[in-house]
């Protein structure tokens, strides 16, 4: 059924198709409608699980991991602040290898106090062993929510679906909510072990050795890498089930492109607008939006870029002290190209500012006249 | 009660890892058996994860999950509401911290788990001081005990963690210590006839960090009790106090001599720590309208 929804009502209606047993969340702006959809449903006895009103993200994540160790499929919600509260519950559910399924809207992170978007609360995460997939629109939300599922159940790795702050999870639009018998036919009831069993007692997560730990990383490592293959099934999968896919990459008119626009999320969104009119101009520009970050797609990426000798990057977050975190993870996903590219980082729309067609033509104007790259980002802002 | 002398089937099994002497291993062996096979537990760390030993081994013959310092309690909650939800209602799930993931670093989560009535069995292993890390203070510490990070005496009274907890108006809450055992065990048994939070405080000897010679730590609870330093009691939903046990009132100095971690103490200091243990008392039988009797 279409209806007309927010991004954050997008991510409700998926957690709660799945048949999600444990719920556990604290407000925060800008996810708090999520928090919110899902409790009416409580109150109304249509969520189909329980939900754990908890006191802090640090204990959403903690009752989520926990619960998850007891075979039960979760989810939790959070922003910003929240995530940064959560940050060593996040190592512990990745290091669980507990399927936990998370949405994250991007918000600032303060000082100082600010809540719109800005990817950086999100990529500070990167370390912790989550899946990362980054959404441009409310369906892609929805569909990635449902996708999320499937995915961590089969990796035991926990999975992150991440829409920016007010620009998914408060916009309105018409998104396609599939009916259940559908959704259930493409996730089964959860079959993840459950490993407090009396009959047959273990110790979970006990202190290990030096060596032992190193192999415990090694195994992640090793299901990170194994999750690509798994992302891109569940995602072929899920195109032939219901009609659409995202792919861990997608490129768009990249055939005959002298220049790759890369993009995430929603940027990539008005990236669509302004490479159509580059195209009319004359410009043989391409799109390559990045949807899959953590594993990191460095093959879909490469079988794309290789070829492509210049590439200008456009990030809504910032690593301090060096550039924007998709580029120099793209910097370094290339090193192996055969021919050199000229990959010029842009720094946009921090703070959740306006990234317009026009900022992005100007970005493209830029990098097409370019002798060659700085090696640190170009700061684009609306007025400069 | 003629005591059971028949030797009990032990869940915390030899091999465990805790200093000789310790209390709170004890502590854990009789709420183990008190709780029996059909459980989980939830660790977190503190003494307690020490105690159940190092991979590939477990002392413990129940599943154990060892969970992360400040969340015992949420991690209790998440595995009981997973275990509802897939229709599992007979295994009760009880969680071990220590003072400090109590009192201290805990205490939000234990506190918002206490709200929402989350149905698991707490129990603070209480040894008086971050004991794992080696003998730092914590808010459970007493007024003027000698640790690693007041070397000069703590300044500040014990929290009053059974109070906190009374005031969530949770189903259960009760002290326990090692020199009584029966009246341990039976608080265990009762917490697992109920549902909702409910909280056991295990006063927990630590002869490493209280000084004292490694046979000691039974007869220390038994004197924090006779002395009103540690009185044996329980509430019923925040409200109800019953004591457990008439103590003999001994002077607090019985209890103080015999741990070399308050041997700075002078006249003065005595009589604060004495002063503190009437006030306990007098409190104790005000709120319990004077009614002593065993656990029920």
């Amino acid at each position: 059924m279409k209806k007309f929804i927010t991004g954050n009502h997008s991510v409700a209606e998926a957690v709660r198709l799945c048949r999600t047993q444990i719920v556990a969340a604290y407000p925060i702006t800008p996810q708090t409608p999520i928090y919110e959809k899902l409790a009416e449903w409580d109150a109304k006895k249509e969520l189909g699980g329980m939900m754990m009103r908890v006191e802090s993200e640090h204990s959403a994540m903690a009752a989520c991991l926990s619960a998850s160790l007891a075979g039960a499929r979760t989810f939790t919600a959070t922003s910003s602040q929240g995530l940064a509260l959560m940050h060593e519950m996040l190592f512990f559910a990745a290091g669980c290898r507990t399927p936990v399924v998370m949405a994250c809207v991007n918000r600032t992170l303060a000082g100082p106090w600010a809540f719109w978007s800005d990817q950086t609360d999100t990529l500070s995460e990167r370390e912790t062993g989550w899946i990362q997939i980054y959404c441009e629109d409310n369906q892609e939300a929805l569909d990635s929510v449902i996708q999320a599922y499937r995915i961590a159940e089969k990796v035991l790795l926990p999975c992150m679906v991440i829409i920016e702050g007010h620009f998914i999870s408060h916009f309105m639009e018409p998104v396609e909510v599939p009916d259940q018998e559908l959704v259930d036919s493409f996730v089964p009831p959860v079959a993840i072990p459950n490993r407090f069993d009396v009959d047959n007692p273990g110790f979970a997560v006990p202190v290990v050795s030096q060596k032992e730990y190193f192999h415990y990383r090694q195994l992640m490592q090793e299901a990170m890498d194994y999750s690509l293959g798994i992302i891109a099934q569940v995602d072929a999968e899920f195109r032939e089930t219901f009609g659409r896919g995202y792919s861990l990459v997608e490129a768009v008119q990249m055939e005959d492109a002298e220049l790759a626009l890369v993009t995430t999320a929603t940027i990539t969104s008005t990236a669509r607008v302004a490479l159509k009119r580059l195209r009319e101009k004359g410009y043989k520009v391409g799109l390559v939006k990045i949807r899959v970050f953590r594993p990191f797609p460095v093959k879909a990426l490469r079988e794309i870029l290789d070829g492509i000798p210049r590439i200008a990057v456009i990030d809504r977050n910032i690593s301090l002290g060096r550039e924007g975190i998709f580029c120099s993870e793209l910097k370094a996903a290339l090193i192996h190209s055969p021919a050199p590219h000229l990959v010029q980082g842009y720094v946009a729309g921090i703070g959740g500012t306006n990234v317009d067609p026009e900022l992005i033509e100007r970005i493209v104007a830029d990098a097409l006249a370019r002798k060659e790259a700085t090696d640190g980002p170009i700061i684009m802002t609306e007025e400069s | 009660m003629t005591p059971n002398t028949s030797r009990p089937q032990e869940i915390l099994r030899s091999g465990h890892a805790a200093c000789p002497g310790c209390g709170l291993a004890i502590g854990m062996r009789l709420v183990l058996r008190a709780l029996g096979r059909r459980a989980v537990v939830v660790v977190v760390p503190s003494c307690v994860a020490v105690v159940t030993g190092p991979y590939p081994c477990s002392a413990m013959e129940v599943p154990v999950f060892h969970s992360a310092f400040e969340i015992a309690a949420p991690t209790a909650a998440g595995i009981a509401n997973a275990m509802k939800v897939r229709g599992v209602n007979d295994i009760p799930v009880l969680a071990f911290a220590g003072d400090g993931g109590t009192f201290d670093i805990g205490l939000q989560s234990l506190s918002g788990a206490a709200d929402r009535n989350e149905d698991f069995i707490y129990v603070c292993m209480d040894n008086e001081a971050y004991m794992n890390t080696g003998i730092q203070v914590s808010s459970a510490t007493p007024q003027f005990v000698w640790t690693g990070t007041s070397p000069a005496g703590n300044t500040r009274r014990k929290k009053k963690i059974m109070e906190i907890m009374a005031a969530h108006r949770i189903p259960y809450a009760a002290t326990a210590c090692i020199g009584f055992p029966e009246d341990l065990m039976a608080k265990v048994e009762k917490a697992k006839g109920m549902r909702g939070t409910r909280f056991l405080h295990l006063l927990s000897p630590c002869p490493t960090g209280w000084k004292m010679a490694e046979d000691m730590s039974p007869k220390a609870t038994l004197t924090a009790v006779e002395t009103n330093i540690f009185p044996l009691y329980e509430i019923v939903d925040g409200l109800e106090y019953t004591i457990n046990y008439r103590s003999k009132g001994l002077p607090v100095e019985r209890y103080l001599a015999l741990q070399g971690r308050y041997k700075h103490l002078g006249p003065e200091e005595i009589k604060v720590v004495q002063a503190e243990a009437d006030r306990t008392w007098a409190d104790l039988e005000t709120r319990s309208h004077g009614i002593v009797s065993p656990v029920a």
